[in-house]
């Protein structure tokens, strides 16, 4: 099993939901987060001053999906929520040790 | 019969200024949101004090002398009760002769009370120039200070000076700067009286609105800028206003008020050709802050690549501050140009300031004095009873004798009660450290 996080421009946070539910991804978990990368936020102009916006809003994605269908997983996410332009995110794949349903308390694999 | 019609005639030449002069005092409503929509969330509740406050003050010190010293119009306004006659009835027989002497498309002859009440919404306005520029740091007190001697001295003697028609402290008289020469080099005679060049502002774009910017350049010299906007190494920080809806209200406000500005500037409407003018001042101030808006946004949208709400905003009163001293001589296409020359001034002016230092947060310095200035010179273009030179001595006399008294007067305030806030109430609000009350308590107590 593996933990997928992909933090991705918000607008484009429709696009990664459909293709992740074509592929059978069955849950996914969204966070509002802010930050920077490479090009560290940047600047606006008010009355002709610059001011420099350091965090840029972005959507955090997390899904626990079977080590089978990562690559598919990957492959949708980089697909739909790719622009060409500075700042469409980054994608971390984790090993993720067991899963558990609250509900009923299947583990593993079942639990996805 | 025809006192009937003087009767009318008087009437509506006296509603007439009283509704431009109610316009007019909407326009306070229009400074207090701009500026509310362009400072800090944390120093609302005081610039909006401070208005509603300077417009008291303003009302009352002109009532009290201002007028007098303006318009001789007596202490109290003693002078103008009855007009001049000794009862009501003598009053009207006196209004009746006036009519009758002036005939009918004559000057004007309407209530002195109308008078008084137009004439003193214009000292507020030129009071509530100053409260934007000098917003975010000064201390409230210190600015109703200089708010009684502003609008108790120094705006009515220059007014003395221009709409007032008396000399500059006895030296010469701006209406009265060039004669008019025949081709002999003769002055020429008009029914008996020698004819000049003088200095014109029609309704005030040197008189009220560059003379507020004067008094604010002078406070924002004494004050400093705001703690943060300006570093060592001298980079400009923007410092974002917390709302622009307020702000765009605020311009709308004072673009509605403009009319009453203008527009009550004919003085008269109870003729057809006195009518035609003021609908033609009606349509070239809307034409000229049109003209300021568009400017404004293109070359915003050039110089900083987006197109920078506040800059259209300042535009559309640079505009109405550049027709304010001629709306009655030009076209609509060249008010809507006079407009438009103001609009591109005021964004670079503001960029120019910041450049020096010159911290003014809602740009009142660059659009009422910069753009006041312009207005003033632009008049000859339109205009062949002035001339370049008579314009601007006549705008150098308003702005060095306001500059110059109203640098004394913020100087003995700060060294007699101070003109600034400490670091700390800086960095907290002034809402708090002199009112004691946030204006939008619930997003900061909850």
């Amino acid at each position: 099993m593996k933990l997928v996080t992909a933090i991705i421009k918000p607008f484009k946070l429709d696009d990664v939901r459909e293709a992740l539910s074509e592929i059978g991804v069955q849950g996914i978990t969204v966070t509002e987060v802010k930050g920077f990368g490479r090009q560290k936020g940047h600047t606006e102009l008010y009355r002709g001053a610059e001011y420099v916006v350091d965090f840029l809003p972005k959507v955090k994605i997390e899904a626990a999906v079977s080590s089978d269908l990562l690559d598919q997983v990957l492959d949708a996410i980089t697909k739909s929520a790719h622009t060409g332009k500075i700042g469409d995110g980054k994608i971390f794949v984790y090993a993720l040790e067991q899963a558990i349903r609250i509900r009923t308390g299947e583990s593993g694999q079942e639990a996805l | 019969m025809e006192n009937n019609i003087f009767h009318l005639q008087y009437a509506i030449d006296t509603f007439y200024f009283l509704v431009m002069g109610a316009l007019v005092m909407w326009m306070a409503a229009g400074f207090s949101m701009l500026e509310a929509g362009l400072v800090r969330s944390k120093n609302t509740t005081e610039i909006l004090t401070k208005n509603v406050v300077l417009f008291a003050i303003a009302c009352t010190m002109y009532m009290i002398v201002g007028y007098d010293i303006m318009y001789e119009g007596g202490m109290f306004l003693k002078d103008i009760m009855f007009e001049g006659a000794k009862d009501s009835d003598a009053m009207v027989a006196a209004a009746l002769a006036d009519s009758a002497k002036n005939g009918f498309g004559g000057d004007s002859v309407y209530s002195n009370a109308s008078d008084f009440f137009f004439q003193v919404v214009f000292v507020a306005t030129a009071m509530s120039i100053v409260s934007g520029a000098v917003a975010e740091r000064m201390k409230l007190w210190s600015f109703m200070v200089f708010a009684v001697v502003m609008t108790a001295v120094i705006y009515p003697l220059e007014g003395s000076w221009t709409w007032g028609g008396q000399s500059v402290f006895g030296m010469f008289k701006l209406s009265e700067l060039f004669p008019v020469l025949d081709t002999a080099g003769k002055q020429v005679m008009e029914g008996g009286e020698a004819q000049w060049i003088g200095f014109t502002d029609f309704a005030g774009s040197g008189i009220v609105h560059m003379a507020g910017a004067a008094a604010a350049l002078a406070g924002v010299l004494v004050l400093g800028a705001r703690k943060g906007k300006y570093t060592k190494e001298g980079k400009v920080n923007a410092i974002q206003g917390a709302n622009l809806p307020l702000a765009t209200l605020g311009t709308f406000i004072l673009w509605m008020g403009w009319f009453g500005f203008n527009g009550g500037s004919v003085l008269k409407l109870g003729d057809i050709a006195s009518a035609n003018s003021v609908a033609m001042v009606f349509l070239n101030t809307n034409a000229a802050a049109a003209g300021g808006v568009i400017a404004a946004i293109i070359v915003a949208r050039i110089l900083f690549g987006k197109a920078d709400l506040t800059m259209a905003l300042n535009g559309a009163l640079a505009g109405l501050v550049a027709i304010t001293a001629g709306p009655d001589t030009p076209t609509a296409l060249a008010a809507t140009i006079i407009g438009a020359i103001g609009g591109m001034l005021v964004v670079f002016s503001i960029v120019t300031l910041d450049k020096m230092k010159i911290d003014d947060p809602v740009g009142a310095i660059s659009v009422h004095g910069v753009v006041g200035l312009w207005g003033v010179m632009a008049v000859p273009f339109t205009n062949d009873g002035t001339g370049f030179a008579a314009q601007f001595i006549g705008a150098a006399t308003i702005f060095f004798w306001v500059f110059i008294a109203s640098f004394i007067t913020w100087f003995v305030i700060k060294m007699i009660m101070g003109v600034r806030v400490s670091e700390e109430e800086e960095y907290e609000g002034l809402d708090i450290g002199e009112c004691g009350m946030e204006a939008y308590p619930e997003f900061v107590n909850k």
